[in-house]
């Protein structure tokens, strides 16, 4: 059985008190995501990506459809708790994620939340720190860091809580390119050393390589689904719901508008390579390009 | 120009001031300030500044810091001395105009009121320098415990003014940003009267509000899923224990008091 299952989900946003209707953003989701995979989910501005994030984790409540983690409904209010727990948030904004003036009390702010004993708490504080590699850093102010260390003492914050699941929700939005990198290096290392289920929305495609499935959104919608090299290849498709292929793919599109016979699926820079230099017969050595 | 503000501030630091528990450095605060008003003569204030800075003295923090945070509070004592020169009753007359007289004791009681602030504020400083802000409110919120049985609100309490302390670096740090992208578009806050001012930083308030708003709702929103429900049911990782030290610093704070009140209390 699938860890999280989600079956023709809806929700609308309640109507404001002063006047104005209630916004249907999500019209009918169903997705799954198994223990251990790493799922992307892609989508233009307001396509409901964020809105699917906060039912993943009983923020928001369905208004029709279902939503199971763990095999636990989370239409129901009994479980709110143990799914929060289950499934971690990592937000977009990492200044507004952080709770405590100290970095090591922030990433305790979870367990201690859950009632765990202290002894264990500092236990998980110090794993969850050596894991993002900021455990050198416990002791400073959070709003001394840079965005991406911000960034990464907010997944250790989340990391502490033992969730099976975190979903990132734009991590790397604020970051500069060398905070990115660090992010998305440690989201691979949690899904590949600690076999942490991970659900990565994000407008980076270059975010999105390595990824066991992509869903991309469409008004509230999924538009496009399957494995990256499937989801990918669909370039017309992709661009007609405002989301642009990965440069690779674009370069090999082009490439094959131009009447160049290479696969769509070459997704990696190095994949990429490798299809051009094939189509023009000049594979060069690896011996030479060494140098 | 915002960050000068050493209201509330820490130094960190490893001197047997900064290892007591924080309860401790509160209950001491309160019995300073008890001696500090129960004293009546020189001797009294003398006895009580002794007090003041051998315990600054101890805590290692820079006498001139000290000093140069009473800065911001300067206004308050003198308008409280003067306030003291003028309407202090007494028959020791020694300059008199219109409605005012200034008295002896007036002068006296001025003066005294002067360094009983001082030293007020100065003790209090002391208590901020040298505890962190969180173990601070750690401190508060187990002092308040036993009232959560009449629902005194303990931990909310604990956690607003934590929450406050984290955004307020913050806030300051988006406060000197809006105020430079105003002045690069030619707003002008440091000329002009009173009302003009004020109307220059209406421009800043507004985005400082909005912003604070949507992270108060991120906030939550990010605290919520890291399953926080309130104070039940929560542990701490740092839990608060009195060592020897404390009760021997209580001790202290309780002799000092009794010292007060034995030789100190003769009125003038
Ligand atoms: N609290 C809310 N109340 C009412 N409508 C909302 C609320 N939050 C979001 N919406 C609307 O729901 C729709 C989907 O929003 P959502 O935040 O899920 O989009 P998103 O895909 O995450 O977009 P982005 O890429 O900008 O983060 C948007 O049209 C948005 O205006
Ligand atoms: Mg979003």
């Amino acid at each position: 059985m699938p860890f999280i299952t989600v079956e023709n989900l809806e929700y609308a946003y309640p109507a404001h008190e002063d006047g104005g209707e209630a916004f249907t953003a999500l019209r009918g989701v169903s997705l799954s995501v198994e223990e251990g995979e790493f799922v992307a989910v892609l989508g233009h501005n307001g396509s409901g990506k964020s809105t699917l994030a906060r039912c993943l984790n009983a923020t928001l409540t369905p208004t029709a459809g279902r939503v199971s983690v763990g095999g636990l409904d989370a239409s129901d209010e009994a479980n709110t708790f143990e799914i929060r727990r289950l499934v971690g948030m990592v937000f977009q904004n990492p200044d507004n994620q952080i709770v405590a003036s100290v970095v090591e009390e922030d990433v305790a702010f979870a367990p201690e939340n859950l009632g765990v004993p202290p002894p264990e708490i500092r236990r998980r504080v110090d794993a969850a720190l050596r894991t993002v590699g900021m455990y050198e850093y416990r002791e400073h102010a959070p709003h001394l860091l840079s965005g991406g260390q911000k960034q990464r003492v907010a997944i250790a914050g989340v990391l502490a809580m033992a969730p099976r699941c975190i979903v990132f929700d734009e991590p790397t939005a604020m970051l500069d390119p060398r905070g990115r990198e660090d992010v998305i290096g440690i989201i691979r290392k949690l899904r590949d050393e600690n076999g942490v289920t991970i659900v990565l929305i994000t407008h980076h495609m270059d975010e999105t390589l390595g990824c066991d499935r992509v869903y991309v959104m469409n008004g509230g919608k999924i538009e496009v689904s399957g494995t990256p090299s499937e989801v990918f290849t669909q370039v017309e498709r992709l661009r007609s719901i405002g989301i642009d292929a990965p440069e690779t793919v674009s370069l090999l599109y082009g490439l094959r508008l131009a009447g160049v016979d290479v696969p769509l699926s070459a997704l990696t820079p190095d994949e990429c390579a490798a299809a051009v230099a094939d189509a023009y017969g000049k594979r060069v050595s690896p011996a030479d390009s060494a140098d | 120009m915002l960050r000068d503000i050493t209201l509330g501030q820490y130094f960190p630091g490893n001197t047997i001031v900064h290892r007591l528990d924080p309860r401790t450095k509160l209950a001491l605060t309160v019995c300073y300030m008890v001696a500090l008003f129960a004293a009546r003569t020189w001797s009294g204030y003398a006895f009580m500044l002794a007090v003041l800075i051998s315990a600054v003295a101890a805590s290692r923090i820079n006498g001139k810091t000290l000093l140069k945070s009473l800065k911001p509070i300067l206004f308050i004592i003198i308008f409280t001395v003067v306030l003291n020169v003028f309407f202090t009753a007494g028959d020791d007359v020694l300059a008199h105009f219109w409605i005012f007289k200034i008295t002896k004791q007036g002068l006296v009681g001025a003066a005294q009121m002067m360094l009983r602030l001082t030293m007020l504020i100065a003790g209090t400083f002391l208590l901020t320098y040298t505890t962190s802000p969180l173990a601070l409110t750690d401190g508060i919120e187990s002092i308040l415990k036993p009232l959560a049985k009449i629902h005194f609100p303990a931990h909310v309490l604990a956690m607003m003014m934590s929450i406050a302390l984290r955004f307020i670096p913050t806030l300051i740090e988006e406060t000197d940003k809006i105020m430079s992208a105003q002045k690069a578009r030619g707003a002008d806050f440091e000329s002009g009267g009173l009302v003009k001012r004020a109307k220059a930083l209406l421009p800043i308030l507004v985005p400082l509000f909005v912003s604070a708003f949507r992270r108060a709702d991120e906030l939550a929103e990010a605290m919520e899923s890291r399953c926080y429900r309130g104070g039940e049911g929560r542990t701490r990782m740092k839990t608060l224990v009195m060592r020897p030290r404390d009760w021997v610093a209580l001790a202290a704070g309780a002799a000092v008091i009794s010292a007060v009140y034995a030789l100190f209390r003769r009125l003038p």
